[in-house]
């Protein structure tokens, strides 16, 4: 067993970007995800594995040192929330483009604009639609506890170096800041420069050598037919993506006749949710996305055949849920339910959300 | 057998001539063998030269990883046979950040125009410049936009005409030609800041020795070395080849003078 400790969000992610032989870390300070920077400035990852720690100028830095980092076969990583977020949509997009495995972390805060400081869910769309410019699309990871803030960095990077594509780990402002126990993961050593040669050599820019073709890492190509085979390649990494790595967790589905869709810190106040319905006797479940993007669409259109309808419980204005109305084809009834403006929804608030929008429509 | 083609006003057949022991200059290794995008009379592709021969002579190529601009350059990675990444429009500088932070064994150069290292990518030029990073940064001075027509770029002359300046360029308007590498020499993280030209000979050869320096810097590790080349653009300036370098000689260089700005030493 690894060593317990009680952490927050943002400090338990911070230990296992070290913990996970990341190279570099590049980041820019945005409330409420700082506790990142702070904690591995005062780590002192350099020491402890040699891992590079860079405050950058800007986001839109950040995420281009991401890029040229990324694009050596190293591991790279960001944090932030939401209006930083949005500055490294130019960035993403180039590196999805590119193919770059690189980790880009939103602990996400109400919009639009400077909007607040308090959690919110409103940057799923921007998350799991593409973001940036152009056909792409992230492999995003929704935390919804401490232990996953710390558990889903290394899997975080297995997933963007098997696709070569950008994964994003999307956290919210309330699992970022709030202290549950985590247990640590034993310390993945980082990979060495003979390692990356063997394992990415083929495409990584790691110093041309005589016995092969240069490496380019370049988003850009001027010629339509290959261009287009270029998004006919990246559709494929999507769709193998959409059959290998869907993951969600379902919560006292079996019995459900009504069935909550939550993630995130939505999803814990769901579990809380589901108890008080089933003291009243109403049979209520939990599907909740862990990868948001691909989205667990073949396992909802299965428990459409089962519930009588889906309440999509979120902090935003009703992103998800047309995910989920897309996913049970109009079958049963699907709504909304959130609060938004950093405001966070009581259990009380969803049980009542579910009665009146779906059992007593 | 067809008769050779013979040079007029000579009586040997051009076969004699080209022979590999005639060859006293030749297209240096690094070069790849596809054709320069650039338009004939362009400065980019003697500066791509310069630093491929800088390369080969220093015998570094299996280190280097150079960084391509959005620009006239964008395709830079097509000449050069080198393990290369092409950058967003002005983010070379922090690419090269990122690459040579988690690979400090290797050697960094970012390749960036007018427009994208003096305009839309300010911040990062500065920022690199002033955390020392240490990289070499060619910069392409032409005074213009040449990639997307001929607009105004941040180093446009004061009444230089460009396609989205067509009665010239009107400092009250549209501010003054930025003099970025005066503003990166002040910067303590610079050690080497030139700018040099590569339209007459002479000048090539300064410009290379130039180059060269800016790479010995950074293998001692000593910071960012920046190498300005101020160059023409005959399409952009809407000038023949001999008029854009006469133009440039008697509008740019005088703004823009040649010769070092910093040089801390290399001992």
């Amino acid at each position: 067993m690894g060593e317990i400790l009680l952490m927050k969000g943002n400090e338990a992610l911070a230990e296992a970007i070290i913990r996970a032989g990341v190279d570099g870390y590049f980041g820019y300070p945005i409330t409420p995800q700082s506790e990142v920077m702070e904690y591995l400035a005062a780590a002192k990852p350099e020491e402890r594995t040699g891992m590079v720690l860079l405050q950058a100028e800007s986001e839109l830095a950040a995420i281009n040192m991401l890029y040229g980092a990324g694009a050596t076969g190293k591991k790279a990583i960001t944090s932030s929330s939401s209006p930083g977020i949005s500055l490294m949509q130019e960035g993403i997009s180039y590196i999805a483009g590119a193919e770059i495995p690189v980790v880009v972390v939103n602990v996400v805060r109400g919009g639009p604009g400077l909007g607040t400081i308090q959690p919110a869910q409103s940057d799923y769309f921007q998350a799991t639609k593409g973001g940036g410019h152009g056909d792409y699309h992230l492999l995003v990871l929704a935390p919804n506890s401490v232990q996953e803030m710390s558990d889903f960095v290394p899997l975080a990077f297995d997933l963007a170096f098997k696709y070569r594509n950008p994964v994003m780990i999307l956290s919210d402002g309330l699992i970022g800041q709030m202290m549950e126990k985590v247990e640590l993961f034993e310390p993945i050593p980082r990979w060495t420069d003979e390692y990356i040669r063997e394992h990415h050599g083929n495409w990584a820019t790691i110093g041309k050598t005589p016995d092969r073709e240069r490496n380019i890492i370049t988003s850009l190509d001027l010629v339509p037919e290959r261009m287009e085979k270029h998004n006919m390649h990246l559709k494929e990494k999507y769709e193998q993506m959409e059959r290998e790595e869907v993951r969600f967790e379902e919560i006292q589905t079996e019995d459900a006749e009504y069935l909550f869709v939550a993630y995130g810190s939505s999803s814990r106040i769901a579990m809380k949710a589901i108890k008080l319905a089933r003291a009243e006797g109403i049979k209520v479940g939990l599907l909740r996305p862990i990868t948001l993007y691909p989205f667990p669409k073949k396992r909802l259109r299965e428990l459409a055949d089962q519930v009588k309808g889906m309440l999509s419980v979120e902090l935003s204005l009703g992103q998800m849920v047309e995910d989920v109305k897309l996913s049970v084809e109009c079958r049963i009834p699907v709504e909304h339910y959130g609060r938004v403006g950093g405001m966070i929804p009581t259990p009380e608030e969803v049980v009542e959300a579910l009665k009146t929008k779906i059992i007593n429509r | 057998m067809a008769k050779s083609k013979v040079i007029p006003h000579h009586d040997v057949p051009l076969d004699q001539i080209i022979k590999p022991e005639n060859i006293i200059f030749k297209k240096t290794k690094l070069f790849t063998d596809n054709v320069l995008s650039y338009c004939p009379g362009c400065g980019h592709g003697v500066a791509h030269r310069l630093i491929l021969e800088v390369i080969e002579e220093m015998g570094i190529a299996d280190k280097v990883i150079g960084i391509a601009p959005v620009g006239c350059s964008v395709l830079a990675y097509e000449f050069m046979d080198l393990d290369m990444q092409e950058a967003a429009h002005g983010r070379a500088p922090a690419l090269a950040t990122g690459i040579k932070r988690t690979n400090p064994d290797k050697f960094v150069f970012s390749y960036q125009g007018d427009g994208d290292l003096a305009a839309i990518g300010t911040a990062e030029t500065i920022h690199a410049a002033n955390r020392g990073e240490n990289i070499t940064v060619i910069f392409i001075n032409n005074g213009i936009y040449g990639m997307t027509g001929g607009q105004m770029a941040p180093t446009t002359l004061e009444g230089m005409k460009t396609s989205t300046t067509p009665y010239g360029r009107d400092p009250r308007q549209m501010g003054h030609p930025i003099k970025i590498t005066e503003l990166v020499a002040q910067l303590p993280g610079t050690c080497y800041v030139t700018r040099q030209a590569v339209h007459t000979a002479a000048l090539v050869r300064k410009a290379k020795k130039a180059i060269r320096r800016a790479f010995e810097y950074q293998k001692a590790n000593k910071g960012l070395s920046f190498v300005e080349i101020v160059s023409n653009c005959n399409s952009g300036w809407k000038m023949t080849p001999v008029q854009a370098i006469k133009w440039l000689e008697e509008n740019m260089l005088p703004y823009y003078p040649l010769g070092d700005l910093k040089d801390v030493g290399l001992d």
